[in-house]
């Protein structure tokens, strides 16, 4: 297995967070990872990636990555901007932080492959209390990949997030995750 | 046991300096370097490391500090990037004709203008004369393992060490790093001792004036210095590879025993090219990687060890000596001279200013190689 991870997003919503989550669980699996924002400024509230690689072989490459497996948006905002399927191929998948159906991301990307929808907002409304849709994203993309565990997902969470923000916010945190985990639609 | 975090090259070397228990950390920030001090800083403020952290208005003053800071005793230790380690080119020589081991993290940024906050090696390799030690690496493990390896070379042979990454590609990538048990790395890295040292009860002179009926000699012990720092280098990354198993060496060989060819690269680049060499590997190819891990001192046995087994070197240089040549490609060929087997060597410059080297690249390079005339710098991917 070598999947590699597009992650969409912008400046301040946490994406690198988010790219990062997924690697420290896939460490605590005994998989290869590799992740990394897009090499450059970051300015809150502009578009920015961030990106994973999880592998059964320890990982060489160091360049960019060109053809992501899975694209992951975290701002429906996004979504009308070609940059979000470049180079993903019709077997890929694409994971939209969307409202509406699946059928309606199609009609907005064009996007041929799977694709599947969680209303990460709303979800992180109702559980975080704020809109940062990561932890939703990761729970969506846990559900439709299996890359890892969702309780592996749930222990990375309280290992990055306790020491900075608490207990009450991590567990709205893993909250987050198990509700977009089994609210993806697709 | 021992522990293994996802972390950040930047964070690599700041916990590679913590365990080896650095004493005084002087440093100024600069992107993309900003991250290993802004750590570093943490763990002095909450105790973890129990350092010294100077905080300084430059880099030139930075390595003031650290340069002091080695000569009282103490391990010293800094990082910094491009313009800010250009800013310290005359303490940079002070270090290290002064014989002061200070090891410092160098993240390899593109030099302005225009700006550039990415990676190319211009910056180190402009140091190259200054009298440190180079080691160039390929993982965030490497840069965490290296920043103990270049302590314990670098207070044996009492010449200061950098340790580079690139910017981003290492600086700012999330990998798995092992952080062994501190009890088997502070075995493997006493205190430093230095023979001489800022004394009250002891007094010595540092840096006096010296006429020209010594200065020559001093010179040549900084020479003597870095011949047995090469030697050095050898035997601690062996003991480094006994104790913690895994091992570097001043030139990595990756699939080189019956290559025919062979690429040779510095950097995380160098990583990328396994997976390139794997791939031509599969479509017949002998060919194999020297990685160039050792700058300064030059490993021109192993250079040579490898040239004299293969039929064509490919050097691909990630900077360029503007008048001349890829400065790597440079140091290969006159590592070469006179030698009984010489074989062609080709000098590609590419991926200058973080511009990204692909497999595609690098099998590029080796095809263009094939058919290219060897007397012209070969630039690899240049819009004009």
């Amino acid at each position: 297995m070598f999947v590699e991870v597009r992650w969409h997003g912008r400046g301040g919503q946490g994406v690198v967070t988010a790219s990062e989550l997924l690697a420290g669980a896939a460490l605590a699996e005994g998989k290869y990872l590799q992740a990394f924002p897009e090499f450059g400024p970051e300015r809150m509230g502009a578009p920015i990636k961030a990106f994973t690689r999880i592998s059964d072989g320890p990982i060489e490459i160091h360049s960019h990555v060109y053809t992501p497996d899975v694209v992951v948006v975290l701002d429906p905002s996004l979504l009308e901007n070609p940059a979000i399927t470049e180079g993903l191929s019709d077997e890929g998948k694409l994971i939209a932080n969307f409202s509406g159906t699946p059928d309606e991301v199609r009609k907005i990307t064009k996007f041929m492959g799977r694709i599947y929808t969680v209303d990460a907002t709303r979800i992180a409304m109702e559980t975080i209390g704020r809109p940062i849709a990561n932890t939703c994203c990761v729970g969506a993309l846990v559900k439709v990949t299996g890359l890892v565990a969702l309780e592996q997902a749930e222990n990375q969470i309280r290992q990055m997030l306790e020491s900075k923000i608490g207990k009450k916010g991590t567990d709205a945190n893993i909250e987050a995750l198990r509700r977009a985990y089994n609210e993806v639609r697709s | 046991m021992s522990t293994v975090k996802v972390i950040t090259g930047n964070h690599a070397a700041s916990f590679g300096a913590r365990d080896s228990r650095a004493e005084v950390i002087a440093a100024y920030p600069i992107t993309p370097q900003t991250q290993i001090v802004e750590l570093l800083s943490e763990f002095c403020a909450d105790g973890t490391l129990k350092a010294k952290f100077i905080k300084v208005e430059s880099e030139h003053s930075a390595m003031a500090a650290c340069i002091g800071a080695s000569a009282a005793g103490a391990r010293a230790y800094t990082a910094t990037s491009a313009h800010g380690l250009a800013l310290m080119h005359e303490m940079l020589h002070w270090a290290a004709n002064g014989r002061h081991p200070v090891v410092m993290a160098n993240v390899n940024r593109a030099m302005g203008p225009p700006w550039s906050i990415w990676t190319d090696q211009n910056d180190s390799l402009a140091q190259r004369d200054t009298g440190w030690l180079q080691f160039y690496c390929e993982s965030n493990q490497e840069v965490y393992d290296t920043t103990m390896i270049a302590f314990k070379v670098c207070e044996q042979v009492l010449l200061p060490g950098m340790l580079v990454l690139d910017a981003f590609i290492l600086s700012h990538t999330y990998e798995p790093v092992e952080m062994p048990d501190q009890e088997l790395i502070d075995e493997f890295l006493p205190p430093f001792d230095p023979p001489y040292k800022m004394d009250l009860k002891d007094p010595h002179a540092f840096g006096a004036l010296t006429t020209p009926e010594w200065y020559m000699e001093l010179r040549y012990l900084i020479q003597e210095a870095h011949e047995k720092a090469l030697v050095k280098v050898r035997e601690v990354e062996k003991e480094f590879g006994e104790t913690f198993g895994r091992h570097y060496g001043p030139l990595e060989l990756y699939r080189c025993d019956d290559a025919e060819e062979v690429i040779l690269i510095a950097g995380s680049t160098a990583s990328t090219t396994k997976d390139a060499v794997d791939i031509m590997r599969k479509e017949g190819r002998k060919i194999g990687l020297a990685r160039i891990k050792l700058f300064r001192p030059f490993p021109n046995k192993e250079i040579r060890d490898i040239a004299s087994r293969v039929n064509k070197m490919i050097v691909i240089d990630r900077n360029i000596s503007f008048g001349n040549q890829g400065i790597f490609f440079n140091e290969i060929k006159a590592s070469l001279y006179q030698t009984k087997h010489t074989p062609p060597v080709y000098g590609f410059v590419a991926g200058l200013g973080g511009r990204d080297m692909k497999i595609d690249d690098i099998t590029g390079i080796v095809k263009q190689a094939e058919t290219c005339n060897i007397e012209e710098i070969l630039w690899w991917g240049v819009k004009l």
